[in-house]
């Protein structure tokens, strides 16, 4: 289930542009499962970072927006299944929160698939991986994020 | 490329110089004698009453963060260059000092963390190593220890999230761990002195599933002075071994061996049964779970009750008389549907409670039995379902497991020809006690057969997406039972063995394994294929692929029985819910960790015993329901329980009073009051887990989410994305 075929390990170098991706993810289930992911040695791309909160429920659309203002190219949130919620029901909280985003993003001409929510569970190791690995192929795909541009 | 560097690192420190104008940093905090959490308040509030300082606090200094880098032996110095780490690590603003050491873990490696703390008077530890759900408690206890509050310690994964899954970008996950650990000390900077919570826990338990594992559980929960509440949702304790003939390897029999332990859960003073009950909804956390049983209309009192109700020598005094009048029929489930029972019933002689129960979908409500029953007045039609509270510091999970459905694998017949069987309906038919009296006998006709086939492995290790692709572990053993009891109760038949390996693990398994060879099993190793029904003998023929001898074979046989796979009870997934416990990818209830933690949830408080977390034979299923017991226990004995003081906090300068986040709460934490004339919202710390649902709405930024406030999660995502080597 480790994803070698999905990614090659890309060229670096001064100047050779790399996603930036803030993943925000919760304790319980999704930061869990990339523990596991760890555990079984489940390769994917080193481009995202991961900010731990206890439940998704915690996600403020302050931080995927400062994220982007800050210059992400991807925003990835992670949660429990829903149903799933160690706190009952954050995840569907956090998933109205993140249709609002990707409302406001596109408004303000931003490509929306560079802000996705996914649902690993503690027990999807193989899942995470193959989440982080998609993401990053369509961050790559989608090049570097516009508001870096513009800054520029 | 420099001069970026120079101007993102000028941002970064500008950044981090308007967040703590935002943060409530220890100068503007009051420390309140009765919560000793601290609650951050605005300077102009506090200004009177002057702060009060801890060991270690950042009041009127600059963080001073201490980064220890653990290379966890090559797992993680292996996956990247440790010393580039370390040397960019000297660079990360607020940075004091940097070490890194081969365990950090290890008791040295804890000793390094106590001295730097205080030779460089850190203000704040970030440990770069694994997983916080693994060591952030020991490094909170180093933490401790060189006298700091322990949440003044951040951890960055860099094992789990980082060394391990990129194995072979060593590039790649150098600078990962390069912005990790950036961002903990972000963090780390930011934390303030928390105090955790203790809260007393009810001296009471519950065990949930009164099979050999809840039952098991509850005695030993008893027998150290715990009151125990034993939820079964059957008419009866038992379970499935119960229904059992005899147990391998020793071939005790099943009912002998059970009898008199559900003998003594029926009479210890300390366990309150609850049959015929399930639970209906679970509210609070560790110490003190309320918990609502349904008790679901039986239609029969107990002795107990009725001396209660003041009826002289009444109730269910198990005479069976109702039994013999009822005049509906219905199949036995508990012997899978091979007897008949009545609308009033029990399962099997020996039930613990002896105690009849009405099958209310079945009853016709003729009366009859009312009119048997008498003078006892132990039967009452109109009965409903009863609601009971109770109130218990930590909960058990015993709810064991159900056969998986094997008609599923259509290859091989089940429920299409007669003479196919399931393991579970051969132990009965097997059993003294089962609806032939142990007579083995062919459901077609009655006859004893001569030749009967065992298919292993049937649904178990199975990749095909209809079966399960887990080994159900014990069905290799109870087979080679089966072929004993055949080969000493059915003299001249033969039993054959359909297998894919034997897999006999335990202690004196393997002798057992040798000893029924030797008794003159035939084995087969090969998957059956398929399975065939001669439609005028109703015999039927097995098609296997013997990969010894490396030829098919076509076997015709009297019986076929199926060690169909195990599968996680079919309520599982409300279960889980109700008790906020995650399941693995099989379906089966997770445990906090799968080796040193095989007991435990994720929910602090509640407990696995038994095949509910994965297939188990009796003895593993003991053990873990005696385990289970002693971790249940401990928060009981100990009296108290730490909650983690994640809890939030309302700004109340901040808040408008608008009341969005009271209805947000999952827990009903949050209410609106007034306060010196304003209404703000207030915080019932009791009942806030600590989800951060409310803050990461509040449109004023008026919640402070302790350890998780929104200035420290910015300070990080700002870590990531400013900060750093571009």
């Amino acid at each position: 289930m480790s994803a070698p075929g999905n990614f090659a390990i890309p060229e670096r170098g001064p100047g050779i542009w790399q996603p930036k991706i803030q993943g925000i993810v919760c304790n319980w289930c999704s930061y869990a499962g990339a523990d596991l992911a760890g555990g079984g040695r489940i390769q994917y791309p080193p481009d995202i970072r991961i900010v731990r909160v206890m439940c998704t429920g915690r996600l403020d659309s302050l931080f995927v927006l400062k994220a982007f203002a800050d210059g992400a190219d991807g925003v990835l949130v992670s949660g429990c299944h829903f149903g799933d919620c160690h706190y009952l029901e954050g995840n569907f909280k956090a998933a109205k929160r993140m249709f609002m985003v990707k409302r406001l993003m596109k408004s303000i001409g931003l490509d929306d698939r560079r802000f996705r929510m996914t649902f690993v569970s503690a027990s999807e190791g193989a899942k995470w991986g193959a989440v982080v690995t998609d993401v990053v192929n369509v961050i790559r795909e989608l090049g570097p994020s516009p508001i870096t541009e513009f800054k520029k | 490329m420099a001069e970026k560097k120079k101007a993102t690192t000028k941002k970064i420190t500008s950044k981090k110089e308007d967040i703590k104008k935002v943060a409530p940093v220890k100068e503007e905090v009051k420390k309140q004698a009765a919560a000793p959490a601290v609650k951050p308040k605005a300077t102009a509030a506090s200004a009177a009453a002057p702060a009060k300082t801890t060991v270690g606090s950042t009041t009127k200094q600059d963080a001073r963060i201490g980064v220890f880098i653990c290379h966890c032996g090559t797992n993680i110095a292996g996956s990247m260059d440790i010393s580039a780490v370390q040397e960019y690590a000297k660079t990360i603003p607020n940075v004091a000092y940097v070490d890194n050491y081969k365990y950090m873990c290890s008791m040295p490696g804890q000793a390094v963390i106590n001295k730097a703390i205080h030779d460089n008077k850190l203000t704040g530890v970030v440990v770069a190593a694994c997983s916080p759900r693994l060591h952030e408690p020991t490094f909170r206890t180093a933490t401790k220890e060189g006298g700091l509050n322990p949440f003044r310690f951040e951890m960055a994964n860099i094992r789990e999230q980082n060394a391990w899954v990129h194995m072979h970008d060593n590039v790649g996950s150098t600078d990962k761990a390069k912005d990790a650990i950036r961002i903990a000390v972000a963090k780390a900077a930011l934390l303030q002195d928390l105090f955790p919570k203790t809260v007393p826990v009810e001296k009471a338990a519950m065990v949930v599933g009164a099979g050999v594992a809840g039952m098991q559980a509850a005695l030993d929960l008893a027998a150290a002075g715990i009151k125990t509440y034993l939820v079964e949702a059957d008419t009866s304790i038992g379970g499935r071994m119960s229904q059992l003939d005899k147990t391998f390897p020793t071939l005790d029999c099943s009912q002998c061996i059970l009898t008199p332990k559900m003998v003594d859960v029926g009479r210890a003073q300390l366990i309150e049964l609850m049959t015929w009950s399930e639970v209906d909804s679970v509210e609070g956390y560790i110490g003190n779970f309320d918990v609502t049983v349904r008790k679901k209309a039986r239609g029969v009192i107990s002795m107990a009750e009725g001396e209660a109700r003041g009826i002289v020598g009444g109730g269910c005094n198990g005479c069976g008389d109702c039994e013999t009048i009822c005049p509906v029929i219905k199949p036995n489930e508990f012997e899978v549907g091979m007897k008949p029972r009545k609308a009033i019933y029990i399962n099997h002689p020996q039930v613990v409670p002896l105690l009849y129960t009405i099958d209310f979908n079945s009853c016709i409500k003729c009366g009859l039995c009312v009119t048997t029953c008498g003078e006892k007045k132990a039967i009452d039609l109109e009965a409903k379902d009863e609601l009971v509270k109770v109130k218990v510091g930590t909960v058990i999970l015993a709810t064991g497991f159900d056969i998986f459905p094997i008609e599923k694998k259509e290859e091989w017949g089940y429920k299409r020809f007669e003479n196919v069987i399931t393991s579970l309906e051969f132990e009965r038919l097997i059993c003294a006690s089962g609806p032939t009296s142990g007579h083995l006998i062919r459901p077609s006709d009655g006859e004893t057969p001569k030749r009967v086939a065992f298919v292993l492995c049937a649904g178990s290790r199975d990749n095909t997406g209809i079966g399960k692709p887990y080994c159900s572990r014990f069905c290799c053993m109870y087979s080679l039972k089966h072929c004993h009891q055949i080969i000493e109760k059915v003299p001249g038949c033969i039993p054959y063995i359909f297998y894919m390996d034997i897999r006999s693990f335990g202690k004196m398994y393997e002798e057992f394994y040798y000893r029924i060879q030797d008794e003159g099993a035939k084995f087969i190793r090969g998957r059956v294929a398929n399975i065939l029904e001669d439609p005028k003998t109703k015999n039927l023929h097995v098609m296997a692929d013997d990969t010894l001898l490396d030829r098919p074979v076509d076997m015709e046989v009297d019986l076929v029985v199926l060690a169909a796979a195990v599968q996680p009870k079919e309520d599982t997934n409300r279960t889980r819910k109700l008790f906020g416990v995650s399941c693995s990818q099989d379906g089966w209830l997770l445990e906090a960790h799968p080796k040193l933690n095989p007991c435990g949830t994720t929910t602090a408080g509640v407990f696995l015993a038994g095949v509910c977390q994965g297939p188990k034979d009796i003895p593993d299923t003991v053990a873990s329901a005696e385990g289970a017991a002693s971790a249940a226990s401990i928060p009981i004995h100990k009296g108290e329980v730490e909650l983690e003081p994640y809890f939030a906090t309302c700004i109340e300068e901040k808040c408008a009073g608008c009341g969005m986040c009271v209805n947000l709460c999952p827990y009903s934490a949050l209410a609106l009051v007034e306060k010196n004339g304003r209404t703000v919202m207030e915080v019932t710390e009791a009942k806030c887990k600590g989800c951060g649902t409310c803050g990461g709405f509040c449109p004023g930024g008026a919640i402070w989410m302790n350890h998780f406030a929104t200035p420290q999660i910015v300070a990080q995502i700002d870590a990531f994305l400013l900060g750093g080597e571009q």
